[in-house]
């Protein structure tokens, strides 16, 4: 019988395979940041033990980071500390390290890609959830905790047991107003929170192979939101194309060795997936959420739910819990919303695609007023090529503000968060309670949706804004 | 680790779905470099409501968490299990666990235990009825027994597999089973093709 993708990768990086025991796999690619690799390091110190592949491993500051001053000391001490224990960890193992004022200084799954470090067929793991978001590559990439982080530091391996497989297959045209954000958030809506539980899922058929490389980051970013254990999409020409020239893809006869073994990434066509979900593309539209879970989300031409239509009794307490804590009530449209405020950013939504995205949209219009928007590129390299096309021009004429590189209000652990109360549409990828800053309310959105927002202060897509009523001939092109 | 064999204590019900890592230990908490100290940001917006079950008398001092189902989802924050051992809690159950959390937990002894959610539900009552009852998650018979002192009994097995169940009896370190085996790590090593990505010259 044939294999899945994920099967392919997964033995070719089985180290030992022993009855009764997880596989022992072998790590391609280990990515750090300050948060989960303190008490790793620690643990690595107490053993006596070194890093075992210092070739394999990288870390950049991205979580604590701020987007403005970067120039002076970190104001929280407390953020400062985490900051400087990373850089005493890396000097002290000899780890690389891109810190705050690198120019490969960013968010971790947005310098992996860049630096043509996540490859196709490769393993990659990192302290953070989001790790998903290199399957993108045909990688077998996923979050792990800080016992895992220092396992891998040790060894280069980490025991596993084989997750089942999912395919997600989407087919046919996207409408030409919705991005690869409204079908992730489509997809979790459908399946859940949970239904990727034990699963790692593939993204295939026409829809998605016709995605950028950015576009299908960004639906991977989001598989953790469907609670996988990770998510891939085979590598195929727009892979290669986007890997050629990078500062660490493969060269001369390894770059041809490389794309040989590249091809073979595919789903036979006689594999069996353990589950199968199908969208037609056609049929999506605009998405945002509505709650205090990924998974609780609809079209934006829609209104919010009324819990007493879940049937599932934990679903309705969940549903009323959400409203309440959102300050919503049920059969309100959802185009009625207002925010305060506009976050375009993270791992999700922080490359250049997403800043042209939002750009577009933006360019000649103004922001709402009493609406704060945020523009924190992904990387100091997203950031760089932003400036050399202008769009941080755009930004900063339509009212918005032009940030440094990192995580920012995606989950305010820096001084970018929600006061109490406020409310934003935001391209990141959770809407919990609080995460974006204690009591703040946050709606998961597109960077188009968030740019439309922007302009109109309610939760809007660009085709509720006309020429006229916004644009500034100066702005038109 | 710490090794978990049998566990008897009071429980505490928390008849929420998905709760998130960052419910359970706020992002704020996260730029500490310790592994311990977590306690006071357990659920913290969540206990600054005196209603919150935490914050109930009777549920004072309970060692086992009976929450609701998806618990443990989102961020892959191992500072999540950490805040519910540091603030006393040996085991947690419900219906599903997200897996990085699961994952996370097990390596640290902090037992997870997944029932079905009407056996969840059946406990989360009793223990409402009861808060004194006693709970008892024993990993060596694989097995959940609660009584209160009206006599209500609920008795429940439960899986693990066998290899996660071994390393949390014997309160076995990962790290030292996996470099038992070095020579097949260095073998493997031998053997990748050379265009594998590389951080840094080897």
């Amino acid at each position: 019988m044939g294999r899945t993708l994920a099967e392919k990768v997964w033995d070719d990086h089985v180290v030992r395979r022993a009855e009764g025991e997880p596989d022992l796999l072998f790590i391609d690619l280990h990515l750090l940041h300050e948060v989960t690799s303190p008490q790793a390091f620690d643990g690595l110190r107490l053993g006596g033990r070194k890093v075992r592949r210092l070739d394999l491993t990288i870390a950049t500051e991205d979580h604590n980071t701020p987007t403005l001053d970067i120039d002076k000391p970190i104001a929280d001490p407390v953020s400062r500390t985490q900051l400087e224990t990373l850089r005493k960890n890396c000097a002290e193992f000899g780890v690389r390290l891109h810190p705050l004022g690198d120019v490969e200084q960013g968010v971790v799954h947005v310098v992996g890609p860049q630096l043509g470090l996540t490859q196709p067929g490769t393993t990659v793991v990192c302290g953070d959830s989001h790790t998903s978001t290199h399957g993108a590559f045909g990688a077998l990439a996923f979050g792990i905790g800080t016992s895992q982080v220092e396992h891998v530091l040790a060894t280069q391996t980490l025991p596993m047991a084989r997750p089942k497989t999912m395919a997600i297959t989407v087919e046919g045209e996207l409408p030409e107003d919705v991005t690869a954000k409204d079908l992730i958030l489509a997809v979790i809506a459908k399946i859940g929170t949970g239904g990727g539980q034990g699963y790692i899922l593939e993204y295939r058929g026409s829809a998605i192979e016709k995605l950028s490389m950015e576009s299908r980051m960004t639906i991977c970013n989001m598989s953790i939101e469907a609670g996988a254990r990770a998510g891939m999409i085979a590598p195929d020409e727009t892979t290669f194309a986007y890997l050629r020239g990078r500062a660490h893809a493969p060269e001369g006869a390894d770059w041809d060795d490389a794309v040989a073994y590249w091809r073979t990434l595919r789903t036979d066509d006689d594999a069996v997936f353990d589950a199968e979900v199908f969208l037609d593309a056609a049929e999506l539209a605009p998405f945002v959420t509505w709650g205090t879970n990924p998974g609780q989300g609809a079209p934006l031409s829609e209104s919010v739910p009324d819990p007493a239509s879940y049937d599932d009794a934990s679903q309705r307490l969940a549903a009323e819990k959400a409203l309440e804590y959102m300050g919503l009530s049920a059969g309100q449209a959802l185009r009625d919303i207002r925010v305060d405020t506009v976050f375009v950013g993270s791992c999700t939504n922080g490359r250049i695609e997403d800043l042209r995205s939002a750009a577009s949209v933006l360019e000649g219009r103004k922001v709402a007023d009493g609406v704060r928007m945020l523009v924190v590129p992904g990387s100091v390299r997203v950031a760089l090529q932003a400036v050399e096309e202008g769009l941080d021009k755009v930004f900063t004429a339509s009212g918005a503000e032009w940030r440094h590189a990192g995580c920012s209000m995606c989950l305010g652990m820096n001084p970018d968060q929600l006061a109490p109360g406020e409310r934003s549409a935001s391209t990141s990828n959770r809407n919990f309670e609080g995460r974006q800053g204690k009591g703040g309310r946050t709606h998961l959105v597109s960077p188009q949706v968030a740019a439309a927002t922007a302009v109109l202060g309610h939760l809007a897509s660009p085709a509720d804004l006309s020429d006229a009523d916004d644009r500034t001939p100066a702005g038109a092109r | 680790m710490e090794a978990f064999t049998v566990h008897t204590g009071r429980a505490v019900p928390l008849r929420r779905s998905n709760v998130d890592t960052d419910q359970i230990i706020p992002a704020h908490w996260l730029k500490k470099v310790t592994r311990d100290g977590y306690e006071d940001g357990l659920f913290e917006a969540w206990r600054k409501d005196p209603s919150f079950v935490l914050n109930q008398e009777q549920y004072r001092g309970a060692t086992v968490l009976v929450a609701g189902p998806d618990f443990g989802t989102g961020s892959s924050r191992e500072h999540a299990a950490w805040a519910l051992q540091n603030y006393g809690f040996k085991a947690v159950i419900s219906s599903r666990f997200a897996d990085i959390f699961r994952g996370n937990s097990l390596k640290n002894g902090l037992l997870t235990v997944v029932l079905p959610q009407d056996v969840v539900e059946r406990l989360q009552t009793l223990v409402e009825s009861g808060p004194a009852t006693q709970v008892t998650v024993d990993l060596e018979s694989r097995q959940v027994r609660a009584g209160s002192a009206a006599g209500e009994q609920l008795t429940a097995d439960f899986d693990l597999d066998e290899n996660a169940r071994w390393r949390l009896l014997n309160g076995l370190d990962d790290i030292s089973l996996t470099l038992q085996n070095e020579s097949d790590i260095a073998a493997y090593e031998a053997s990748r093709p050379a265009f594998k990505p590389r951080t840094i010259a080897a």
